[in-house]
């Protein structure tokens, strides 16, 4: 189909123009974009609940902001983590945690799982908010980053903007890949019927909990990748990573780039990121500085995107080249 | 006669202070259609439904060859066995017609948990999928969506998929309606090819059908089995004549 | 602990729980009978408590204060609905949650530019500013009292209107089906303004009577919607018995757990680890009936 054959010759194109970008781009732009690509892993990873299996968690960054803190526990103070350890270790943290908190939303449907997803990131934020497990509301620093050594060879250096920044663009391409596979496979389809009719797939013999479950703990998995890799890049972890306003914007990075689209979503992540920045550097006008205030545009924003894209990005792409919205 | 496959026992299932199946005790066998009848709201999509798992009965038993399955979920019947076609076509709309019997194959899988290969490589439940919708009749149909079907075809679907799960019995709703004289000619053909192999419950309306696939009838009025026999014994009895054709005649309806 | 203690705790716990019900009957009262899903709810209990603060500063009457508060709320609801909430009908609960989502927040920002980052504080109605005296030590506050007064007045009305009224009786009509009851003639968009308002009304009422006793600040609206999503997924979507059950009892759990003691193997779970007394609650009754305990069995 020359839908897929475009989308993957644009996926290329965008990962080699992303390999390219350090080479031209200065510090700042780097850092950008490697906080772009650690968005657009996790919107992809929320896309495959949202988009693929139509399970809106309203909870997702509880999974990312877990795996940033258990890379910061794993820390010991002043020395670096091993990153072959730590990196499974903080996947397999928000893995679990997906399991434990999937167990309970996922036998929930329609408006109950968004309240409920909701519900348990808050408790998780409060967590950390609340007590003194890991720095209270000022979280806590991750001295050094972790090491990347086998035997004496340093692999990569993390304290190196670019090495984190090819590190994340390794990830991307990664996700992107695993994703794409998983979507395609058996388990992937069952996820699909699930979403256009479960009480179908049950009356197949499907049980549907079982693959709304591990759906979960993969999205929470790919969502931990995210959560390591950004507190690799920023050092520091704070619960705001598990704060609802990220689990909010996280949705309409999905739905404001198409979901079930997987490119979609990580589309969507760079627009948002790029516009938070934009609207974050607005000049004083009148007397009120804009900048400070940037969320009443990104509000409004998200009003009008909601009332005039519903299906995004990629749902205007393809009304635009003459097809209905058609899936599948 | 073989003994039964599904066998219900003083089957019950109330909605509050409405009895919409009650008391009802009847037998499939391999072999057999078992078909039942009666005017609408005798509760036959109900007793469908507590056969299938998607409502549990009030009281009484549901046993499938030597297992007590009284309350088992629909999930779980699927796998024992029990493949259903429901009245109200319930099939993928967007997925094509081979992709929504493919999905129906797949369920035959000791577990679909399986991450890495494409799912179009599943060779044999590519070919189940396939056979299925031959049997029907839709295989010039297979790319086309669901939802681009006619509304005939769609019931097709609808009993294709049930057929791709190789059930042994086979709970058909009404599977004839909104179909034409073609169509529905081929699916008794089908029928009476599938029964050999399997215990079929069919509830329907189109009489001709019935009466020319049916080695039993049963026939429900107000949530009770009214009578059960043979085609000949139901349509000689002067009870059934008077209770349903009398319905039937106030409706307007045969 | 003492009884005088235990008394007093008791007190606290259904105010709060029953100020949860004012805030979340609202909510429940949305979804269950225009089927959307506004997540800006918690939004309208902060505009209540900064309205208070401004009119009691402004109008200098905390009395004069509450119905104009009272009215501002109904025409913000009503312009609100005609302007954005009519389009969410039909529309996926996705929709609804992000569109709101955004009302979250231009109305965060909005209360910044107006009133401010600051904390502030809403002083006690001179008329309620007793306080009823239990022990020689201990005594409780009169406006409290009120709280509690007030929103069981509130449920009175609510279930008197809603049982016992022609509107109610449409209402109820409207919710169960709603073609039906337009194809009547009746204007199901007037009653769904209405009911829209009404329901914000309700949260902003409750930020209003609290402001006195609880802080008024930036957070207090995000942290009360979080608490009347566990409400209602206790209680049941839709269920204004079910919001009043699961307020009650999310208030005396959440209360009591601040103040009792309780160490396990060695790890301080109480008080330690009140905030989430209510969570747990919440994930009993997911185990036990996910659709809340008066919720529609799907």
């Amino acid at each position: 189909m020359s839908a897929t054959r475009i989308t993957v010759a644009a996926v290329l194109a965008t990962l080699a123009a992303l390999a390219l970008l350090p080479l031209f781009g200065e510090k700042f732009t780097v850092q950008i974009f490697t906080k772009i690509m650690i968005m657009a892993i996790l919107a992809m990873s929320l896309d495959l609940l949202l988009g693929y299996t139509g399970l809106v968690s309203f909870g997702h960054a509880a999974f990312y902001g877990a795996a940033g803190y258990a890379l910061a526990l794993l820390t010991p103070q002043y020395q670096a983590a091993s990153f072959w350890t730590s990196l499974p270790l903080a996947v397999a943290a928000s893995a679990a945690l997906a399991l434990v908190i999937g167990f309970f939303v996922v036998r929930t449907r329609g408006i109950y799982f968004i309240m409920v997803t909701l519900a348990f990131a808050q408790m998780l934020f409060f967590l950390f908010f609340d007590t003194k497990i890991a720095g209270g509301s000022d979280g806590i620093y991750i001295d050094v980053r972790p090491v990347a050594r086998i035997g004496g060879w340093q692999v990569f250096n993390l304290e190196n903007f670019v090495h984190v920044y090819y590190l994340a663009l390794a990830f991307l391409a990664l996700t992107y890949w695993l994703l794409r596979t998983i979507l395609n496979s058996p388990f992937g389809r069952v996820l699909a019927g699930i979403r256009v009719n479960e009480h179908r797939m049950l009356s197949l013999g499907y049980p549907t909990f079982s693959y709304k479950l591990a759906c979960f703990v993969i999205a929470g998995a790919v969502a931990g990748v995210a959560g390591y890799l950004s507190a690799v890049q920023y050092g520091v972890v704070n619960p705001e990573m598990l704060g609802w306003h990220l689990s909010a914007a996280l949705m309409m990075m999905v739905i404001l780039g198409g979901m079930g689209t997987l490119v979609g979503p990580a589309l969507g992540a760079a627009i948002w990121m790029l516009l938070e920045l934009g609207l974050q550097g607005l000049p004083e006008s009148g007397g009120v500085n804009l900048g400070k205030h940037w969320q009443l545009f990104m509000g409004g924003f998200v009003v009008l995107a909601t009332l005039l894209l519903p299906h995004g990005l990629a749902g205007l792409a393809q009304v635009l080249r003459g097809r209905g919205h058609k899936r599948d | 006669m073989s003994s039964a496959v599904l066998r219900t026992q003083g089957l019950t299932r109330r909605f509050g202070g409405l009895v919409a199946v009650r008391d009802v005790s009847l037998e499939c066998r391999t072999g057999e259609v078992h078909a039942v009848i009666g005017p609408n709201g005798a509760g036959k999509t109900t007793l469908i439904n507590l056969l299938s798992g998607d409502l549990r009965p009030s009281s009484g038993r549901v046993v499938l060859g030597e297992r007590d399955v009284t309350g088992f979920p629909p999930q779980r019947l699927s796998r024992l066995g029990v493949g259903r076609s429901y009245q109200r076509t319930n099939v993928f709309l967007p997925f094509t017609a081979l992709e929504n019997c493919r999905i129906a194959a797949q369920s035959r899988l000791k577990s679909s948990m399986r991450f890495f290969r494409p799912a179009p490589t599943l060779r044999e439940v590519n070919a189940a999928a396939e056979r299925a919708l031959a049997a029907v009749g839709l295989q010039d149909r297979a790319g086309i969506a669901v939802e681009a079907l006619s509304h005939g075809e769609q019931r097709q679907v609808e009993i294709a998929m049930a057929l791709a799960t190789r059930p042994a019995v086979l709970l058909l709703d009404e599977p004839l309606a909104g179909m034409g004289a073609e169509e529905s000619a081929r699916i008794v053909a089908l029928l009476k090819e599938l029964v050999s192999k399997h215990a079929i419950l069919l509830v329907e309306h189109d009489m001709d059908a019935v009466f020319a696939v049916a080695d039993i009838l049963t026939v429900m009025v107000n949530g009770e089995v009214l009578e059960s026999g043979t085609p000949d014994n139901i349509r000689s009895s002067r009870a059934v004549q008077e209770a349903y054709l009398g319905v039937a005649q106030q409706s307007g309806h045969a | 602990m003492d009884f005088h203690t235990f008394l007093i705790q008791l007190l606290n716990g259904v105010q709060y729980g029953l100020l949860l019900f004012l805030v979340s009957s609202g909510l429940t009262l949305v979804f269950g009978i225009m089927g959307i899903i506004n997540v800006a709810h918690g939004s309208f209990y902060m505009i209540g408590a900064y309205l208070a603060w401004s009119l009691v500063g402004g109008l200098g009457s905390f009395w004069i204060a509450l119905p104009a508060g009272i009215a501002i709320t109904l025409v913000l609801g009503l312009l609100l609905e005609v302007l954005l909430i009519r389009k969410l009908y039909d529309r996926d609960h996705l929709y609804q949650v992000l569109l709101t989502y955004g009302l979250i927040l231009i109305f965060e920002e909005l209360r910044s530019l107006l009133w401010g980052d600051d904390v502030r504080g809403v002083p006690i109605p001179e008329v309620l500013s007793a306080s009823i005296p239990l022990t020689e030590t201990q005594s409780y506050p009169v406006y409290r009292l009120w709280i509690s007064a007030v929103c069981l007045v509130v449920a009175g009305l609510m279930v008197w209107v809603i049982q016992k009224t022609r509107l109610g009786m449409i209402i109820r009509a409207g919710s169960a089906n709603r073609e039906m009851v337009q194809s009547l003639g009746i204007d199901v968009r007037l009653v769904y303004r209405l009911v829209f308002a009404a329901g914000i009304t309700l949260a902003a009422l409750a930020g209003m009577i609290a402001s006195p006793v609880s802080a008024v600040f930036p957070g207090m609206g995000n942290q009360v919607l979080i608490v009347c999503f566990v409400v209602i997924v206790i209680g049941g979507m839709g269920s204004v018995k079910g919001a009043m059950l699961a307020s009650l009892l999310i208030g005396l759990v959440d209360t009591f757990g601040k103040v009792l003691h309780l160490e396990v193997a060695g790890v301080k779970l109480l008080p330690e680890l009140s905030s989430m007394t209510v969570y747990l609650l919440m994930a009993i009754v997911l185990l036990w009936r996910p659709e809340g305990v008066f919720g529609r069995r799907p």
